[in-house]
C-alpha cells in the first residue's frame, strides 16, 4: 500500500450553473473508498455550494446541496471556507450548512467540520497538501 | 425494462433500478425480491427503510461502507457489518437493497 | 417598447450583468436567472451595480433563488421576483429578448 496523502479539493464554482460542483462532489464521494486524508476548500463562488436552505422543488434539477452534509461520513475531515469570499457575497458562517464528523472506531465526534478561514490560511493549507484537485 | 407493481407499469434502467424514485411504492421491493427469489423479512425492511431515509436526507444512495457504519450506529454493531448485510442481500447491500428501495445505484459502485 | 435582457452568469465570475446594465437602453427589463440570480442578493460587493442603475427594471427568477438557498428577504429591494409564467409575461411585454451569457 502506498502511504496516506493529503488530498485537497479546491472548489471555486457556484453549485448549479455549471457541472463543476457536482463533478467535484462525485469525485470526493468515490475517492472516499481510498482512505486518504481529504480536505475541501471553498473559495470565490464555491462558497455558494455550502449555503443552507436550498430547495429545488420548483426547478427541474437534482438537488445535491443536501449531499454535502454527509461528507463527514465519507472520510472528509475538513471543509474550509474563505472568509473574504463569503464577505464579498454578503454571507457569514451562519448562512452555511453544518457537517458532522465522527470517528466510528474511537467515537470521537466533531459537531461541525466547516471552518471559515482567512486568506493566509487558505494559502498555507493549499501549499501543505500533497495533491490539489481544482474544480 | 418496465416492472409491474400493483397494476402499474414502472420504468427501470438497464440494470433494473427504478427510473423515477418518486414512483416507488413498497410493492416495488416485493416484486424485485420475487424476481431474485428472496423472501423479504422485517430485517430486510429495516435496511430498505433506512436507505430511503438516508436518501431523503442526503439525496444520494450511500456507499456500502457508509451504509454499514450507519446501520451499525443506528441498529447496533451486530447489524453494522458486511456479513449481516450480505446475508440479507446476497447481491450486495449497496446494489440490491438500493434497487429494492427505489434508489439509484450508489455513487462509485461499479 | 424596450427589450428584455437575461443574465445567467454569476456577477463574480463574469461581467455580464455589469455589461448589460451599461449597454441596455432606457426602460430595459433585466432578468437574472440561473447563476445570474446571485447578482440580485443584498450585501455583496457588486450590489451597487443594481442599486445605482437608473431607468432599468430588475427581475430575478424565484425558483433559481430557491434552488440556491437564497431567501426572498435577501433580495435587493426593488428587484421583482418572477416565476416561469412571469418570465413568459416579460417576454411578451417587451420587444425582443437579448440573452447575455
Amino acid at each position: 500500500m502506498s502511504e496516506v496523502k493529503n488530498f485537497m479539493y479546491l472548489n471555486r464554482r457556484a453549485p448549479y450553473g455549471t457541472i463543476y460542483a457536482w463533478e467535484s462532489l462525485e469525485v470526493v464521494l468515490i475517492g472516499a473508498a481510498f482512505d486518504q486524508k481529504v480536505s475541501l476548500m471553498f473559495v470565490d463562488d464555491g462558497v455558494y455550494q455550502l449555503v443552507k436552505g436550498s430547495d429545488t422543488s420548483t426547478s427541474d434539477m437534482k438537488n445535491f446541496m443536501p449531499t454535502y452534509r454527509t461528507l463527514g461520513d465519507y472520510g472528509v475531515r475538513h471543509m474550509y471556507v474563505d472568509q473574504a469570499s463569503l464577505a464579498a457575497r454578503g454571507l457569514t458562517a451562519d448562512d452555511l450548512i453544518q457537517v458532522e464528523w465522527e470517528d466510528w472506531e474511537t467515537e470521537e465526534e466533531i459537531d461541525n467540520i466547516v471552518e471559515v478561514v482567512d486568506a493566509d490560511s487558505v494559502a498555507k493549507l493549499m501549499s501543505e497538501s500533497d495533491v490539489v484537485f481544482s474544480f | 425494462m418496465p416492472i409491474e407493481v400493483d397494476g402499474k407499469s414502472l420504468e427501470t434502467d438497464e440494470e433494473g433500478y427504478l427510473a423515477n424514485i418518486n414512483e416507488w411504492v413498497p410493492g416495488v421491493a416485493g416484486v424485485m425480491a420475487k424476481e431474485d427469489e428472496l423472501e423479504l423479512t422485517d430485517e430486510h425492511w429495516d435496511i430498505i427503510n433506512f436507505l430511503r431515509e438516508y436518501y431523503e436526507e442526503y439525496q444520494i444512495a450511500p456507499a456500502v461502507r457508509v451504509l454499514t457504519k450507519a446501520v451499525g450506529k443506528k441498529m447496533g454493531k451486530d447489524k453494522g457489518n458486511s456479513k449481516y448485510l450480505y446475508g440479507l442481500f446476497p447481491y450486495g447491500p449497496g446494489k440490491q437493497a438500493c434497487r429494492y428501495a427505489g434508489l439509484p445505484k450508489p455513487t462509485g459502485c461499479v | 417598447m424596450a427589450d428584455l435582457y437575461t443574465v445567467n452568469k454569476s456577477p463574480f465570475e463574469k461581467n455580464s450583468l455589469e455589461a448589460v446594465i451599461r449597454f441596455s437602453t432606457e426602460g430595459a427589463a433585466i432578468l437574472m436567472l440561473e447563476d445570474g440570480v446571485y447578482g440580485a442578493t443584498k450585501g455583496t460587493v457588486v450590489e451597487s451595480m443594481i442599486t445605482g442603475a437608473e431607468n432599468k427594471k430588475f427581475y430575478a427568477l424565484g425558483s433559481d433563488l430557491k434552488a440556491r438557498g437564497i431567501a426572498e428577504d435577501r433580495v435587493i429591494d426593488g428587484v421583482e421576483l418572477v416565476d416561469y409564467a412571469g418570465f413568459v409575461d416579460l417576454v411578451e411585454a417587451n420587444e425582443k429578448v437579448q440573452a447575455w451569457l
